[in-house]
């Protein structure tokens, strides 16, 4: 089975949970699709046993071919080709890699390399199996690497995905294909807010979810409301504890110091699987 | 008129409380949200929209199906894997490029704008504020945090307003690309955790690749003293200025439950005072 873990708010536990979820379930590998700021292995400490570097497709001319006449430019929809009376120029950073160009070409100039943008480091901690991608610094498009992640997915074992925050593409490319979206928000205006966007992206994709409540006990009671409206099942409360933030802070999934978590953990997940099997 | 952005890497570390404050002790400015697949701003500031613009990011393809003859030759060149097997467009995973229209052999596929999302520019009690929303599970953000930033420039100028206070997105991506170019001082907020110290490498990292003077401050810095250290430390070493320490206070989400910035909700409180100290020094970096 494959979870999402995502959030619409950022900082309100995804990576949190997705660590103690995958440590209590055993056997299962966690994917950190947060590709702009990969947390997942600051909690996990893995031995990374494999890295591969990722690039993109992007177009260069060979010149000698290249008469100018601008048609690439005109079909790329993302105005990463610039031709000028005489100069051919890309910009990588816009280029979606579509090869469009390619096929425009009328006298076959252009041609595609790679372009880095990232890299994939895979490992386990003890039996708990991790891969996660690295944006490279500067490189705008995340979409390209978490594909290129997603394909690093272990069937065998119970696969959990953390999602980067925000609800637009990153998010959309993380839980596509899941069977399961955890969504864990905190109890505020600001959590609230972004869940219910985050919960329309869902209906749209038609992914089943249900919702962790992160610190509970702080905010007000409006996210329970509107679970409760929309039926949306509320799967865990984690308390607000100046212990659990303690450990966050040093790095350490709370589950470990606080054993009586594992089972709720572990309860959480049968819960998921009754879900998606009815 | 200066620009300063606040960001974080890592969401959650207290970017929207510090910008409304910021807005609040600028008293006039223009107030930027480009968060804009989560916005949260708006519920410190309430803002009162003057104009909403629709926002056409992107395109999708549209396969007639009257015309279409499955041949799969699109769906064999999509490097998305936007067709479907009965030959219809995925809309979460077509990104609008136009390969498939130009390989189909019957023309049966076209592209079609999409309206991607809204702008808005908005009235507020300390200036104007301009927003926006991207419709859920939209591609494209970085280009909506363009259209934002370009309005609140045209806005800053036509009003003569000093300031554009930007409230920058989570990540290291396009839109938080988008959301510093071009700006005078950014500020990161971090906070003391492995993940905070993680993502504010990163963020320094790409704001030395964009040429942006770097600030930081840390909240909840009385959560793990210890990191607190080691984050004063990295920035002593690489000659970033850290700013302010902001402690841990409920308050701060009390102030955000009655929907007010801290500075009107709560002005004495400790969390205030740090923050106005903060602003203090980042007017003074901008005015001289």
């Amino acid at each position: 089975m494959i979870v999402a873990v995502a959030s619409g708010k950022g900082g309100t536990g995804k990576t949190s949970v997705a660590a103690n979820l995958a440590i209590s379930i055993g056997n299962a590998q966690l994917v950190d699709c947060d590709v702009e700021e990969p947390n997942a292995h600051l909690l996990l400490n893995p031995e990374i046993t494999r890295e591969e570097p990722v690039y993109r497709l992007v177009p260069f001319v060979k010149e000698e071919l290249c008469d100018y006449c601008g048609k690439c430019a005109d079909f790329c929809q993302y105005n990463a080709i610039l031709v000028i009376p005489e100069r051919f120029l890309v910009f990588p950073e816009l280029c979606h890699g579509c090869g469009g160009c390619v096929l425009t070409c009328p006298k076959k100039a252009i041609e595609e390399e790679k372009y880095r943008i990232g890299v994939i480091k895979e490992g386990f901690t003890r039996d708990l199996r991790i891969a996660f991608g690295e944006l490279e610094v500067g490189e705008p498009m995340a979409g390209p690497l978490i594909r290129e992640v997603k394909k690093h997915l272990d069937k065998s074992r119970n696969v959990i995905l953390d999602a980067p925050p925000g609800t637009s593409c990153p998010v959309v490319e993380t839980v596509k294909g899941s069977d399961f979206c955890l969504l864990v928000t905190e109890p505020t205006p600001f959590g609230l807010h972004d869940l219910k966007i985050t919960v329309k992206v869902l209906e749209d994709m038609k992914i089943p979810h249900g919702v962790v409540v992160n610190r509970a006990g702080i905010g007000d009671k409006r996210v329970y409301e509107y679970c409760n409206e929309k039926g949306i099942p509320i799967l865990l409360e984690i308390p607000y504890l100046r212990k659990i933030a303690e450990l966050y802070s040093r790095g350490v999934p709370f589950s470990l110091e606080m054993p009586e978590w594992t089972e709720r953990f572990r309860e959480l997940f049968e819960d998921i699987e009754r879900l998606v099997e009815s | 008129m200066k620009q300063i952005a606040v960001l974080s890497g890592k969401g959650g570390t207290g970017k929207t409380t510090i910008t409304a404050a910021f807005t609040v002790l600028a008293e006039k400015a223009v107030v930027a949200d480009c968060d804009v697949d989560a916005p949260d701003l708006h519920m410190l500031l309430h803002p009162e929209i003057l104009e909403a613009k629709e926002f056409r990011g992107s395109k999708i393809a549209v396969i007639d199906q009257t015309k279409c003859i499955k041949c799969g030759v699109c769906r064999e060149r999509c490097r998305f894997d936007a067709i479907t097997k009965d030959f219809t467009v995925d809309p979460f995973s077509c990104e609008g490029c136009g390969v498939c229209t130009i390989v189909c052999p019957v023309g049966a596929v076209s592209l079609t704008e999409r309206i991607s999302g809204y702008a808005y520019i908005s009235k507020i009690k300390y200036g104007f504020m301009v927003h926006a929303l991207l419709n859920p599970g939209e591609a494209n953000s970085g280009k909506l945090v363009t259209m934002v930033r370009q309005d609140a420039k045209l806005l800053a100028e036509k009003e003569r307003l000093n300031f554009i206070i930007i409230d920058g997105p989570p990540g290291i991506g396009c839109p938080v690309i988008a959301s510093i170019t071009g700006v005078d001082v950014a500020l990161v907020v971090t906070e003391p955790t492995m993940s905070g110290i993680h993502d504010l490498e990163r963020a320094l990292q790409l704001l030395r690749h964009f040429n942006v003077k770097p600030f930081v401050c840390v909240n909840m810095y009385d959560v793990n003293r210890d990191n607190a250290y080691r984050i004063y430390r990295f920035c002593e070493e690489n000659g970033v200025e850290v700013v302010g320490n902001i402690p841990f206070n409920p308050v701060v989400t009390e102030a955000m439950v009655n929907g007010k910035a801290i500075i009107e909700y709560s002005p004495e409180c400790d969390v205030a005072k740090e923050i106005a100290a903060i602003w203090d020094r980042l007017e003074a970096e901008l005015l001289f």
